[in-house]
């Protein structure tokens, strides 16, 4: 750790900033070094994982100075909120029962060598001891996590895949222990321990997976902190936070801002896109005493909005209303292995009680037809069957974290892969979503036009100037020196540049979107802009028809803009459709006996993502897409899309092997077992084996994510 | 077998030891940030003043 300790600081004060742009040891250092540089800051520590850093600092220090040291290194961050502290996590609890299931394990493991070696009369009840001395309270902690599991479910009527773990573990302790007491030939703490052991590793597997999932979704859900700018009576500005905007407030709303609540503006006029919110792609002019929506985007100039209606009454609230409602078809899904443990506890349990009876009416005594059930309960515990499934979806989703699909849990997988048809939307998922400059145009501008382009843009947050910046910068340009800047909202950028005047404006009249570049003795240039089809949407549609998945476009946006996608791609389209109709389209489907993917960004989108059997969001969508979806992708290309579903579909055909590997080494040693020729040596090995050949099957899905 | 007397007391504590050790290790949070902890060997320290 990086700490300075001066004698005449002291740490008063503690404050977590949310960074969610760090991503390495470069990063890291950057950021506690920016800090650390603040005067009056004791110590700054980054937690990578969580994309956080914790400050403690004097109480004379304010967050915006800790978050303009940050920024002036280069990454954007918030302080975070009380609501946005990281969610406990799934693993940690699990890492205790682990590593004492390991100990406990290894050091039993030893001692039953030298028993299986051919230790005898003194020397095995000493070690038998032993090994209950150790196993027993390490079975019943570590096992703790499966009893209490099987106990909820068993009071509830139900029964699931930790219902013959936990019956097999008791039995076959207690068993143990009654065979140390009586100085017994075998006990099987060993086996016990091991399948405890695979098992827990298992869980704390599939705990993993959630986790990591959920800090990279959080990440992206931290950085947009919804809020508004209110301006006081006395003219005073304070930012609030969504929940806490009043109805009758003022707001001020700037430029490349997005709206935390309903309201009429009151002062000053702009163009707003609302393609987060009806899929609408072009920008609507509302002007003084016009209705402004929460999630729409401040295009032009600012403006002062009157809250109307904000937090539970906003069209925002409405969309999470019906996403709530929308959730059935997904909560419906029962996950693979609980759908193999139905058929497999019954079996299991009938196999060893048939074997107990079989053995008694054949004349053995209790205890011998008790010894052989019990080892036929520990060979058929679905020890193997515990890691098939993890395992191979752990792996699964690390390949697709790599190439920057995150996936939230295991049976988001499961779903993907049964999926044979896809509806897109079109504003933000097929396409960019934001508008880019016509390639045409930018590549025509000579250098020094496309220089002076780029210093004026870089000079403006408006979207439009952003993304002219973004291309420009992307091509190679460099800004030309300018003087006297000055942006005026509303209208654009002018300056002076060698002398002569220059001006990034608002075109006087052009159909959508533009940009005039201005300079004084050369010709004046028109950039059109246009939201685009994603990069490689082509490709990615053409592998997803090769899988067998039908694609169309489901958009919200209007006929025209719809049609014209509709033509670039070759995809059957409806346009105009409400979040309502984008539900029922997917309802549709369903009854249908389709399995639908429903790809989307906006909060349009919500209910529909909620609703499809999977669906799958772009990391720029809103904070409801994000949070609906199964998957986000990063980055800008659609080839997430197919590649998703090519790894789930992967993945499910690696489970079903491991399935079907687990079962069949069942079938090979069941009848050993139920003829009393297992002993606690056997049970060992099979179990391991059969275990590793599970896990090595699964470590294939490594390169999955093609 | 005397020897079993020493040793397998001797070899239980030392894997107590280490079970201990690694809950000592779970109680004071170091594995809080697996991903930073991996990541932190890579800091440059030319800049840092240890007091």
């Amino acid at each position: 750790m990086a700490t300075r300790a001066l004698p005449d600081v002291a740490a008063s004060c503690e404050t977590v900033l949310v960074v969610p742009g760090m991503h390495c040891a470069g990063c890291m250092g950057k950021v506690e070094r920016a800090l650390q540089a603040v005067p009056q800051v004791v110590s700054a520590r980054v937690n990578l994982s969580a994309r956080q850093v914790r400050v403690a600092h004097d109480a004379a220090v304010t967050t915006p100075q800790l978050v303009d040291a940050l920024s002036a290194v280069g990454f954007p961050s918030q302080p975070r909120g009380d609501d946005m502290a990281p969610p406990p996590s799934a693993v940690k609890p699990l890492l205790a029962p682990v590593a004492v299931a390991a100990f406990a394990c290894m050091n039993v493991m030893l001692l039953s060598v030298g028993i299986w070696s051919g230790a005898d009369g003194a020397t095995r009840e000493l070690f038998h001891w032993l090994s209950a001395l150790i196993g027993v309270p390490a079975i019943v902690y570590s096992g703790m996590p499966f009893f209490r599991s099987a106990w909820s479910v068993l009071r509830r009527g139900r029964t699931n895949m930790d219902v013959p773990i936990s019956i097999g573990v008791t039995l076959a302790t207690t068993l143990s222990f009654y065979e140390t007491l009586t100085n017994g030939h075998d006990a099987w703490f060993d086996g016990t321990l091991m399948l405890l052991l695979f098992l827990l590793a298992g869980r704390a597997l599939d705990a993993m997976m959630r986790d990591r999932a959920r800090a990279g979704v959080d990440a992206l859900l931290r950085q947009a902190a919804p809020g508004a700018m209110v301006v006081g009576k006395d003219g005073a500005l304070e930012w609030l936070a969504a929940r806490d905007l009043l109805p009758g407030m003022l707001i001020r709303v700037a430029a490349g801002e997005r709206l935390a609540a309903d309201g009429e503006v009151v002062a000053g006029e702009s163009r707003f896109d609302q393609s987060l919110l009806t899929g609408e792609s072009l920008p609507v002019f509302v002007a003084q005493g016009g209705a402004v929506h929460a999630g729409t985007l401040n295009l032009d100039a600012p403006v002062d909005v009157r809250v109307t209606a904000a937090g539970q009454d906003t069209s925002l609230a409405e969309i999470a209303r019906l996403m709530d409602a929308a959730g059935q078809a997904r909560s419906a899904y029962v996950r693979i292995a609980d759908r193999a443990s139905r058929f497999y506890a019954p079996a299991v349990h009938l196999t060893a009680l048939l074997t107990f009876a079989g053995w008694m009416i054949h004349g053995a005594g209790l205890h011998q037809s008790l010894v052989v059930a019990i080892a036929v309960l520990i060979i058929t515990c679905p020890c193997a069957l515990g890691l098939a499934v993890p395992v191979a979806q752990v792996v699964a989703s690390g390949a697709l974290m790599r190439k920057g699909i995150m996936v939230k849990d295991g049976s988001a997988l499961e779903r993907m892969s049964r999926i044979d048809r896809a509806l897109l939307d079109k504003t933000g998922t097929l396409t960019m979503g934001k508008p880019t400059p016509d390639a045409a145009v930018i590549a025509a501008l000579p250098a020094d036009a496309a220089a002076v382009a780029l210093a004026l843009a870089s000079h403006s947050r408006h979207p439009i100037s952003r993304a002219l910046a973004e291309a420009l910068a992307a091509r190679g340009v460099r800004a030309a020196p300018l003087a006297d800047v000055v942006e005026e909202a509303g209208q654009g950028v002018r300056a002076l540049w060698q002398g002569r005047a220059v001006a990034l404006r608002r075109p006087e009249a052009a159909t959508g979107v533009a940009t005039t570049l201005d300079i004084a003795g050369m010709a004046t240039w028109l950039i059109p802009f246009a939201d685009r089809l994603r990069p490689d949407a082509e490709t990615a549609l053409a592998r997803m028809a090769g899988m067998g998945i039908a694609c169309s476009i489901l958009s919200g946006d209007n006929d025209r803009a719809v049609a014209e996608m509709a033509r670039a791609t070759g995809l059957e389209a409806r346009a105009a459709a409400s979040p309502l109709e984008k539900q029922a389209a997917i309802a549709q489907q369903q009854a249908q006996g389709r399995r639908v993917l429903m790809a989307g960004d906006g909060l349009n989108d919500g209910p529909a993502l909620a609703a499809a059997d999977a669906s799958i969001a772009p990391g720029t969508a809103s904070d409801v897409g994000r949070q609906a979806a199964d998957f986000v992708f990063l980055g800008d290309s659609l080839a997430a899309l197919p590649r998703a579903v090519a790894a789930s579909r992967a993945t499910m055909a690696v489970v079903k092997q491991n399935f079907v590997m687990a079962i069949g080494y069942n079938v090979l040693a069941v009848p050993l077992a139920i003829a009393g020729y297992v002993t606690p040596l056997l049970a060992a090995v099979a179990m391991s084996t059969s275990s590793l050949i599970v896990i090595a099957n699964s470590l294939r899905l490594v390169r999955a994510a093609r | 077998m005397t020897g079993l007397a020493l040793l397998i007391p001797l070899a239980l504590m030392m894997g107590f030891f280490g079970l201990i050790g690694f809950f000592w290790a779970l109680r004071s949070g170091q594995f809080e940030d697996l991903d930073g902890a991996a990541n932190r060997i890579l800091i440059e320290d030319e800049a840092e003043e240890e007091a």
